[in-house]
């Protein structure tokens, strides 16, 4: 028997460590000879911390919302009496969860232990290194990625083979292999979950785009926000070296290959090419003009092969099953399957991963379980602040490059975060202008004035300040922005904005034209209202209001509030002895 | 610490006045190591500035001194990289330190509310830092942790623990049990004495 116990960061943040300490514990109290394993996350956030016991016959019993204090009954009824416990076993709607998606990138996180490389060895784990290795020449195993069709899962969708190929034609003898693992897009985290749950997955996918385009060196930009990850990446690198996976000649060949981890310093424009090769470099992290393109000269000046984590994980799977039996997954030039960080106002968060070409509605209505408390679903912004909003005439749309591009949106690295019919969206609009406004590495002009600007418009629109012109020159700027910004953050910085204006329109006028923010959400918009009901006329509000906006109040007889000279300061709102005053 | 050995002599002009180093004197000895060992490493500028920061807590002038001396990067650069990322301070920072997630699913399930709850707590804006030096108060983008939002990061001393679902009463309440700890910690270290 084994016991394995969920340890990605979001179980651990769910208490998923005390659980396997107190777990530990008791085994050892009882005296049992079992395992107690850590593993990664196998997606069902909302469920952690999970504990998945393994009997001798391989049959699995998962166990959901387990803390440290239920590990007790647990071990007592199902380890020692043989009697699993029904109570706290995975949901049904958890097992729903997991059967309707299709796993490659994600297939061991949360099985294997990924700290222990026999496990991914014996999960067929570099097979396809060997093959690539010692079965297939440079131009094959480019041949074979381009023709998988597979895409660059960053968000741009650039064929991966192609790139590879590029770089294998450079005559240089020196070349890099990059791995972009700077994930920094608000609301997505499968790179961390690959990274923390079988990081020799993405180990062997770039060794073998070492193998392909002749690169000796290799390096991984690292978020410093994902402590863990870092730890389990050494720890395999170690262990690859151990087994001569990595290192001078691999395997007895002539082939070496060295990994290196770079730790990013907190700069979201380092996941532009040239600004992460930049900070590798331990240059400030800023892009600069293309071409010279990184497959001619990236890294050091060098050729390069650029790509992320989910790109790199796919890799395996497409030399070992062969680009055909890939290419059946997913739709025509879009193959594969696409991670989605599934959050926000919906039911079920959490990893999943689906063939490309899944529908929006299939994702948030059968595995999301829909919207938070019973609310109407509103939007889904997908692509983070790169990307758009997706609404209800999108829920059949095919979620893959080509069809969202149609659509002026972006799938991104896979962020989607649901809204429900409480949210306002100038406000998210907002959110998302000021996060790229203060990530803007200052460079260009459009980018570093431009959002500036326009996040100065947005602000004039929630707090109540707009007029009816301020949407044009929103919709102005960003046409500007996008066209003549230096990279890649810059040119879709306006995007949420744009895609925001073209689904509601009507909620922006509401906010300029009508002074109302429909939502409920904008704090300039609302009300202070005094019940006359409960009002006794005390005179300590209108004592208290600093624009004498409050006025009458006599014995007994109600204040009255003008809302037009308020400032909503919610002086009188402290000051109410009888809970009269409120706002809405 | 063997101040003895500190071969630099202090710059008489910030002696007590500049706001960066206080006046204070550092050993060097770690950091020289360290400088030492990157020079094999490429590009090394911000692998030396994060563990400089890892030892002294932040970057002190004189520390970004001595980098420039070793390295033969001017301070210029030195404090043009140190500047352009967000993980790098030029003040000392608490003894914990408090990571906000401002992610987009942070964003819409409240972390707002936990922002305003935190300042109230603790009485400092974003960036700053409690009298006691007990709390540092940082928004961070998104810490990966999207399903169990609003999140927060607390980091102290090498150690980091993230607590999730958060609502204001238990970012309240896990502040006011780590303070509770460090009073418990004095009292005992007064006692040992």
């Amino acid at each position: 028997m084994k016991i394995f116990v969920g340890q990605g960061s979001c179980g651990i943040a769910s208490g998923a460590k005390k659980t396997a300490v107190r777990i530990s514990e008791i085994l050892k109290e009882k005296d049992l000879d079992i395992p107690v394993i850590p593993t990664g996350c196998i997606g069902i956030c909302y469920l952690e911390p999970i504990v998945d016991i393994y009997e001798e016959d391989g049959k699995m019993t998962r166990y959901t919302g387990v803390m440290a204090e239920m590990a007790e009954e647990i071990i007592e009824s199902h380890v020692i009496n043989g009697k699993p416990l029904k109570k706290y076993m995975i949901p049904e709607e958890g097992e729903a969860f997991l059967g309707k998606q299709t796993r490659i990138v994600l297939e061991n996180c949360g099985i294997i232990n990924p700290e222990d490389i026999e496990e991914y060895i014996a999960k067929g784990g570099y097979m396809a290194m060997e093959k690539a290795l010692k079965e297939m020449s440079r131009e094959e195993i480019c041949h074979e990625i381009t023709v998988s069709d597979l895409r660059g899962r960053g968000g741009g969708g650039f064929l991966t083979g192609r790139k590879w190929n590029q770089v294998r034609e450079q005559k240089d003898s020196c070349k890099y292999v990059v791995c972009n693992a700077d994930e920094g897009d608000p609301g997505a985290f499968m790179d961390r979950s690959v990274m923390e749950g079988d990081p020799h997955k993405m180990l062997e996918g770039m060794i073998i785009a070492g193998i392909a385009t002749g690169a000796g060196e290799g390096y991984i930009y690292v978020r410093a926000e994902y402590p863990l990850a870092v730890k389990r990446l050494q720890k395999a690198i170690s262990d690859a070296e151990q087994k001569n996976f990595l290192g001078e000649n691999i395997l007895g060949t002539d082939f070496s290959f060295r990994i290196h981890i770079n730790l990013g310093a907190g700069a979201f424009v380092c996941g532009e090419g040239s600004a992460l090769t930049a900070s590798i470099e331990g240059k400030r992290g800023m892009p600069r003009v293309k071409p010279p393109r990184t497959v001619e000269q990236g890294l050091f000046g060098k050729p390069t092969v650029l790509n992320n984590v989910e790109t790199f994980a796919n890799v395996p799977y497409i030399i070992r099953n062969s680009a055909e039996a890939f290419k059946k997954i997913g739709t025509a030039g879009n193959s594969g399957t696409k991670a989605f960080a599934l959050t926000g106002n919906v039911v079920n968060t959490g990893l999943i991963e689906v063939p490309m070409g899944t529908r929006l509605k299939d994702i948030i209505f059968d595995i999301g379980g829909g919207v938070k408390d019973g609310k109407g679903f509103k939007a889904v912004q997908i692509g983070g602040p790169s990307g758009g909003c997706l609404t209800k005439r999108h829920l059949d749309l095919p979620l893959d490059f080509d069809s969202l591009e149609k659509e002026g949106a972006m799938i991104g690295s896979g962020g989607l975060v649901v809204m429900d019919e409480d949210t306002c969206m100038v406000s998210i609009a907002r959110f998302f202008m000021d996060f790229t406004q203060k990530e803007s590495c200052g460079k260009c002009v459009p980018c570093r004035e431009g959002t500036h600007i326009m996040l100065e418009l947005l602000d004039d629109i929630t707090e109540a300040r707009a007029g009816k012109d301020t949407v044009n020159n929103l919709l102005e700027l960003a046409d500007t922005i996008k066209n003549t910004a230096l990279c890649g953050l810059g040119k879709t910085a306006p995007n949420p904005v744009i895609s925001t204006i073209s689904e509601f329109k009507e909620e922006y006028m509401a906010h300029v034209v009508d002074g109302i923010c429909p939502a409920g959400v904008c704090e300039a918009y609302k009300k202070i209202i005094i019940d006359d009901g409960k009002c006794v006329g005390c005179g300590l509000c209108k004592k208290v209001c600093p624009v004498n906006a409050i006025s009458g109040g006599s014995y007994k007889k109600a204040h009255v509030i003008d809302n037009n000279k308020c400032i909503k300061c919610k002086a009188c709102l402290g000051v109410c002895k009888l809970d009269a005053i409120s706002i809405a | 610490m063997g101040r003895n050995d500190i071969d630099t002599k202090k710059d008489s002009r910030h002696e007590n006045n500049c706001e960066n180093c206080h006046g204070e004197m550092y050993d060097f000895r770690e950091l020289d190591d360290i400088i030492m060992q990157a020079k094999v490493i490429k590009g090394n500028l911000i692998i030396i500035l994060q563990e400089a920061q890892r030892i002294y807590g932040y970057l002190p002038r004189e520390v970004i001194n001595r980098i420039s001396e070793k390295t033969g990067h001017t301070t210029a650069e030195i404090y043009g990289v140190a500047t352009f990322y967000a993980q790098f301070r030029l003040k000392p920072i608490g003894k914990h330190l408090i990571m906000l997630c401002q992610g987009t699913a942070c964003h819409v399930s409240g972390a707002q509310q936990i922002e305003k709850a935190i300042k109230e707590e603790l009485e400092i804006e974003d960036g700053e830092t409690t009298e006691d030096m007990l709390f540092t108060l940082n928004n961070v983008a998104c810490l990966g942790c999207c399903s169990l939002a609003p999140v927060m990061m607390i980091k102290t001393g090498e150690e980091e623990e993230t607590h999730g679902k958060l609502t204001p009463e238990k970012t309240v309440e896990i502040i006011k049990e780590l303070r509770l700890l460090e009073e418990q910690g004095t009292e005992n270290e007064r006692e040992a004495v």
